[in-house]
């Protein structure tokens, strides 16, 4: 499959601050690639210049073939965005914006539809001041596929939406990419990534620092197994674990591990050899959350959170 | 800038043009400053005998400062409104993440107040022509190309005062030094007062205002009556025209390069 977005060694400063350090990824066609990351990774301004909003200070970027900044004409037709912050005129009614947006495109699918499809059929009527931040939201969404494109930027679609209006936007995208569309988005929310993303990029201090599919990043942590010290016991009567042992001053024995089913049987088999009971046991693999806290604090200096945690094994 | 005006970029233009003219209609301030406040200062100003005493005739005093204050109130002052108005609502951020280029942007938010400012001009053109007696334009098309020149200057003026305009409030300071400038052009203006009333320093340093250009060729187009007081005929008028012409490109260049270097299409962060 070709490669619907090619972005190679991109770099972009604001003045002195280097905001995005050297990034690589591309995008296949169908494909939701994700950009994840803490405020200030640098995931917008990056999405800036892959959308063609900004020139990169180095590096090369290709959208369906062509250097969306220079080559503007013939990316635009092509491609869908959805800005953080809307930008409409106040004093516009829902359909008036949307209609003036179908206005400029090529190929725009009818107005009614689009609203459809962002469930703001009700409020068509609607000046835009008295939407709520997660109408505008929508409305947003709605005017990026308005053009059928087939290329969709979405920067932290779903951010200020309800649960409900978050299930539906992921629907949508979904749908979307049933069609065939490809996806590149950004967003902080990580059950958001893992349901859509085919791919994604964890992004930190403007560089990718993890990539690949959720399973692929999150391999990269280890698995979690917990349970509570029984009462009479020390931590040295526990038994020989693969993987690092930590435990805290409330006596809740964590066991980090890259193989999760050994160290459980081991475990398992100790407790019933020598019948003690083990409360608030739980084993469960790593997450994206958790390889994603691990690259945010990598970066403070605190190394990992151990500060009163006595490390045994 | 350099695109033809293919079918895609009229339709373009309309779009965002019927969108600016909506909003233009639903606020109240802007509709006023549009339809009202150029009848009224030029009402006002005929009242007090403003005028009288320079080489126009009176019905082409009225065209010819009504046609000034249209271009000030309703291209210039409306559309630093708009244009700064639509930036910090981050609308022109918006625009531009489409198929629109950017002159069909700028075009498109200033066509509304440029059609109401042409067909006002138009209007009462027709008006003084009933009520005072308007002779036969010595050179019509003059006057017509005059009044688009000023169309065309006062825009970019307008897009280029913008980087100097933080919010659409301070949109009613910002545009004062250009008003009051355009204000002396029609006071010093020959056809407006008598040119022995003008100093000589005042008259050389005034021709070059953009609204003076204006003035000149709208006059010049409708009477004959050239600056320096002489009534000359159809053929001359072209050749009298050519000074003020002149002074009207230049300012339409400067805009132009004032507009690419200055325009901000967000607000400043």
């Amino acid at each position: 499959m070709a490669d619907v977005v090619e972005v190679t060694d991109v770099r972009r400063s604001y003045g002195g601050y280097e905001a995005v350090r050297g990034v690589t990824f591309s995008v296949a066609r169908g494909e939701l690639f994700a950009l994840l990351g803490t405020n200030g990774a640098g995931k917008t301004s990056t999405l800036e210049v892959v959308e063609g909003l900004a020139r990169p200070g180095a590096g090369r970027v290709r959208v369906l073939g062509h250097d969306p900044y220079a080559q503007r004409p013939a990316v635009r037709a092509r491609i869908g965005i959805m800005l953080q912050q809307g930008g409409f005129p106040a004093d516009l009614t829902v359909t008036e914006t949307a209609a003036m947006w179908a206005g400029t495109l090529t190929a725009p699918r009818p107005v009614a539809e689009a609203l459809e499809l962002v469930d703001l059929s009700g409020r068509a009527a609607v000046t835009v001041k008295q939407l709520s931040g997660g109408e505008r939201g929508r409305l947003d969404l709605a005017l990026a596929v308005l053009g059928r494109p087939e290329v969709l930027f979405l920067d932290e679609p779903t951010t200020g939406l309800d649960p409900e209006s978050r299930r539906n936007t992921w629907a949508l995208v979904r749908s979307l990419l049933d069609d065939g569309v490809t996806v590149l988005l950004t967003t902080h929310y990580l059950d958001e990534a893992e349901e859509l993303a085919d791919r994604l990029a964890i992004m930190h201090e403007g560089r990718i620092v993890r990539a690949g599919t959720v399973a692929e990043v999150v391999a990269s942590q280890p698995a979690t197994v917990s349970f509570a010290l029984p009462s009479a016991m020390a931590v040295a009567e526990l038994p020989e674990l693969a993987g690092t042992l930590v435990v805290d001053d409330g006596r809740r024995v964590e066991v980090h591990t890259d193989t999760m089913q050994t160290t459980l049987t081991e475990l398992l088999l100790w407790a019933r050899d020598r019948g003690v009971e083990l409360d608030e046991l739980s084993a469960r693999p790593a997450s994206l959350e958790q390889a994603f806290l691990a690259v945010a604090s990598s970066s403070a200096g605190q190394a990992g959170d151990d500060r009163d945690l006595e490390v045994v094994a | 800038m350099n695109t033809l005006l293919t079918s895609g970029a009229m339709r373009r233009i309309r779009a965002i043009a019927t969108a600016e003219l909506r909003l233009l209609v639903r606020n109240r301030t802007a509709m006023f400053t549009a339809l009202v406040l150029p009848l009224i200062t030029v009402g006002g100003l005929s009242a007090i005998g403003f005028g009288e005493n320079g080489d126009l005739p009176l019905g082409a005093l009225v065209v010819t400062m009504l046609a000034a204050f249209t271009l000030l109130y309703v291209v210039y002052y409306n559309l630093v409104s708009a244009y700064v108005g639509r930036r910090e609502d981050l609308v022109l951020k918006r625009l531009r993440v489409g198929e629109l280029t950017d002159a069909e942007i700028l075009a498109g938010t200033a066509l509304p107040s440029v059609v109401v400012a042409v067909a006002q001009i138009v209007f009462t053109a027709i008006v003084a022509a009933i009520a005072f007696g308007l002779d036969v334009p010595v050179n019509a098309a003059l006057a017509v190309l005059a009044v688009l020149a000023g169309v065309v200057m006062f825009v970019l003026l307008a897009a280029a005062s913008t980087a100097f305009t933080r919010n659409v409030e301070m949109a009613q300071v910002s545009t004062l030094p250009v008003v009051f400038l355009c204000m002396a052009s029609l006071i010093f203006s020959g056809g407006v007062t008598a040119p022995e009333n003008i100093p000589d320093t005042a008259q050389a340093v005034v021709r070059f205002i953009p609204l003076s250009p204006v003035v000149d060729l709208v006059g010049l187009g409708l009477t004959g009556q050239t600056s320096d007081g002489d009534t000359v005929g159809f053929a001359a008028s072209w050749g009298e025209a050519a000074q003020p012409a002149a002074i009207a490109v230049a300012w339409i260049v400067l805009g132009l390069w004032a507009l690419r270097r200055w325009f901000r299409w967000e607000p400043r962060t």
